[in-house]
C-alpha cells in the first residue's frame, strides 16, 4: 500500500445497518488525491447512505475511514473542513436569494469577507445566475435550483468535493458546462471528485474510477476499461450488466425507492 | 462568532419576509385583548380587582411570545423536510454554536412580536406603572423567548414532520399558558391550582411582567428571574445535546 498521504479517501469494510437491513455491506474503496471516482449503482444500492457516512451525517456501524486522513467519526470538524457537498435532495433555503445562499456558505466556512465576495461574483457568473443574484431561491427552476448548489459546493475551495448525482435535472448542455468546470478544478487545482451516478456515459466520460455498487456491495472497481475488459464487453452497459445481473434502471426497484424518487422529483 | 450571526440574520429574513406571518400571529392576541378585556372587564373590576386590560396586557405579551419562539424552534422540522439542514449540519460549526445562534435568531423574533403586541395594549387602554421599567420588562420578554425557542428545538430535534406538533400545543403549550397566571392572577387561584401553577415556569415569565409592567405580581421579582434563568440554561443545554444527536 502506498503512503496514507496521498489518498483522499479511504474506506475499509464499511457497513451501514438500519435496523436488521443492510444498507452499506462491508464496502472497501480508496480514492487517490486529485482523481474523479464515480460510485454507479441502481436506486436503494447505498451510495448516499456511503456519503452522508464519509461527510459525518450518518455514524457507521462499523469499519474504518479516512477522509483527508481524518476519521468523519472521530474528527468531525477537520473532516468538514476538507469537503464540499452537493446532495442528491434539494439543500437550499427557499426563502433566501441566491446571493445569500452562497453568502450565509461562506460565512460558515470562515471564508474571509473580499474573497467570499469575488468568489460568489465568479460563481454565480459562471452558472450564469449573477443576474438573478437577488432573487429568492423559491422562484427559481429546478435547474437553476441544482446550480447554485454546485457553486455553493465550490464556495469555500474544499480539497474533496462530494457530488450525488449532481447532474439529476440538467440538461446536456449545462451537464456538460458544469462537468468541463469541475474537471478543469480537477487538473489545475488537484481537486478530489467523488461522484454518484446512475448514468453510465457519464461515469464513463468523466471518471478516472468507477466503483459498481449494488445492494450495499461493491461488485468490481476500477478503471472503466478495467471494468469492460473484466466482464469481457465492449460498453460500460454490458459490462454493468454482465457484473450485476441487471440494467441499472431495474424494473424491480424497490417500492419504497420508487416513492424516494418521486418525492424528490416532486419537491424541485 | 461569524457562524452565529449569520444564523441569527436568517431567521430574522425569514420573519421580515413573510408577511402572512407577522400579520397572522397578531391575530390572536389581538383577539384576546379585545374580547377577553372587554368581555371579561366588567365582571372582573366588579370583583374588586381593578381593570381587566391592565391585568392582562403583559399575559397577551407573553402569550405572543412564546408562540412565535415555539415556531422559530419548530421551524427546524421544516429545514429537515426541505433539505435545508443537512447545509448546517456538514459546516464546520459547532452544533452548538448553530443551536446558539438560531436560537437568538427565534429569540429575537419573539421579543419584537411582543414588543408589536405591548404597542397594541397601549392603544387598547393599558398602562404601564413606570415606563422607565419598561426597558427592564424586556430582560423578561428575551428571557421567556429563549425559553420557548430552546423547548422548540428539542421538541423539533426528536419530530420528524408537524403532525407531532399539535400534540404539543394542545397538551404542553396551552396547559402552560393557561396555568401560568396571565389571565387570571395567582393570588386568587385555589391553593392545589397554585402549586401547579408555581410548577409551570411560564408562570414567573408572567409574574415578571405583571411586576414591572403593573407593579403587581405574585411570586417574587428575584424568583422570577432566578427561575426563568435556571430553566433557559437547562433547555439550551438538553436542546443542544439533542439537537447534536440529528442524523439524516
Ligand atoms: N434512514 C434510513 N432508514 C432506513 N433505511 C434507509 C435509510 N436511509 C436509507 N435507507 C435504505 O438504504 C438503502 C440505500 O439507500 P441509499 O439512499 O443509500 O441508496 P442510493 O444508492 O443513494 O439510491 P438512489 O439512487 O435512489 O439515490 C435503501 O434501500 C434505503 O431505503
Ligand atoms: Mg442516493
Amino acid at each position: 500500500m502506498a503512503s496514507k498521504k496521498e489518498y483522499a479517501i479511504e474506506v475499509r469494510n464499511l457497513t451501514k445497518k438500519f435496523g436488521s437491513f443492510t444498507a452499506v455491506d462491508n464496502i472497501s474503496f480508496s480514492v487517490p488525491k486529485g482523481q474523479i471516482f464515480a460510485f454507479l449503482g441502481p436506486n436503494g444500492a447505498g451510495k448516499t447512505t456511503t456519503i452522508k457516512i464519509l461527510t459525518t451525517l450518518l455514524k457507521p456501524t462499523s469499519g474504518v475511514m479516512a477522509v483527508n486522513n481524518f476519521d468523519p467519526v472521530k474528527n468531525k470538524n477537520e473532516v468538514r473542513e476538507s469537503f464540499g457537498i452537493v446532495f442528491q435532495d434539494p439543500s437550499l433555503d427557499d426563502e433566501l436569494t441566491a446571493y445569500e445562499n452562497l453568502e450565509f456558505h461562506g460565512v460558515l466556512y470562515r471564508v474571509p469577507k473580499k474573497i467570499l465576495k469575488a468568489k460568489i461574483e465568479e460563481l454565480l457568473k459562471f452558472i450564469e445566475l449573477w443576474d438573478r443574484r437577488n432573487d429568492l431561491v423559491k422562484h427559481f427552476s429546478g435547474g437553476m435550483k441544482r446550480r447554485l448548489e454546485i457553486a455553493r459546493g465550490l464556495i469555500h475551495r474544499p480539497e474533496i468535493l462530494f457530488l450525488d448525482e449532481p447532474t439529476l435535472g440538467l440538461d446536456p448542455q449545462t451537464r456538460n458546462h458544469i462537468w468541463s468546470y469541475i474537471k478543469n478544478l480537477n487538473k489545475k487545482h488537484g481537486l478530489t471528485v467523488f461522484f454518484t451516478t446512475h448514468y453510465m456515459e457519464e461515469a464513463d466520460r468523466v471518471a478516472d474510477k468507477i466503483a459498481i455498487i449494488d445492494h450495499g456491495k461493491i461488485i468490481a472497481q476500477g478503471k472503466s476499461s478495467d471494468l469492460k475488459k473484466k466482464a469481457r464487453k465492449k460498453s460500460l452497459e454490458e459490462a454493468f450488466l454482465k457484473l450485476t445481473g441487471h440494467k441499472i434502471r431495474d424494473e424491480d426497484a424497490g417500492s419504497k425507492d420508487l416513492m424516494r424518487m418521486n418525492r424528490r422529483l416532486w419537491r424541485r | 462568532m461569524g457562524a452565529i450571526y449569520i444564523l441569527w440574520l436568517r431567521q430574522l429574513k425569514r420573519y421580515f419576509r413573510s408577511k402572512a406571518r407577522i400579520v397572522g400571529s397578531l391575530g390572536q392576541p389581538l383577539l384576546f385583548l379585545l374580547a377577553l378585556g372587554y368581555g371579561f372587564g366588567p365582571i372582573f373590576e366588579k370583583a374588586g380587582q381593578g381593570s381587566y386590560i391592565q391585568f392582562l396586557a403583559p399575559g397577551i405579551v407573553a402569550m405572543s411570545i412564546i408562540f412565535t419562539a415555539l415556531f422559530s424552534g419548530i421551524e427546524i422540522i421544516w429545514d429537515k423536510q426541505f433539505g435545508f439542514l443537512k447545509e448546517t449540519l456538514v459546516a464546520p460549526v459547532s452544533r452548538l454554536k448553530i443551536m446558539i445562534g438560531r436560537t437568538l435568531g427565534g429569540a429575537t423574533v419573539a421579543i419584537m412580536q411582543g414588543i408589536i403586541v405591548l404597542a397594541i395594549s397601549l392603544i387598547v387602554g393599558f398602562r404601564p406603572v413606570s415606563w422607565v421599567l419598561v426597558p427592564v420588562s424586556l430582560v423578561v420578554m428575551a428571557l421567556i423567548a429563549l425559553l420557548f425557542t430552546a423547548l422548540g428545538t428539542a421538541i423539533a430535534s426528536k419530530l420528524d414532520d408537524m403532525q407531532g406538533f399539535q400534540l404539543i400545543m394542545n397538551f404542553l403549550i396551552m396547559p402552560l399558558f393557561f396555568l401560568s397566571g396571565a389571565l387570571f392572577p395567582l393570588n386568587q387561584m385555589p391553593p392545589a391550582l397554585l402549586l401547579v401553577a408555581k410548577l409551570d415556569p411560564l408562570s414567573y415569565g408572567v409574574d415578571g411582567l405583571h411586576y414591572l409592567l403593573t407593579g403587581m405580581g405574585a411570586l417574587g421579582l428575584q424568583m422570577d428571574f432566578l427561575v426563568l434563568a435556571i430553566v433557559v440554561a437547562v433547555l439550551l443545554f438538553i436542546g443542544s445535546w439533542l439537537f447534536s444527536k440529528i442524523e439524516i
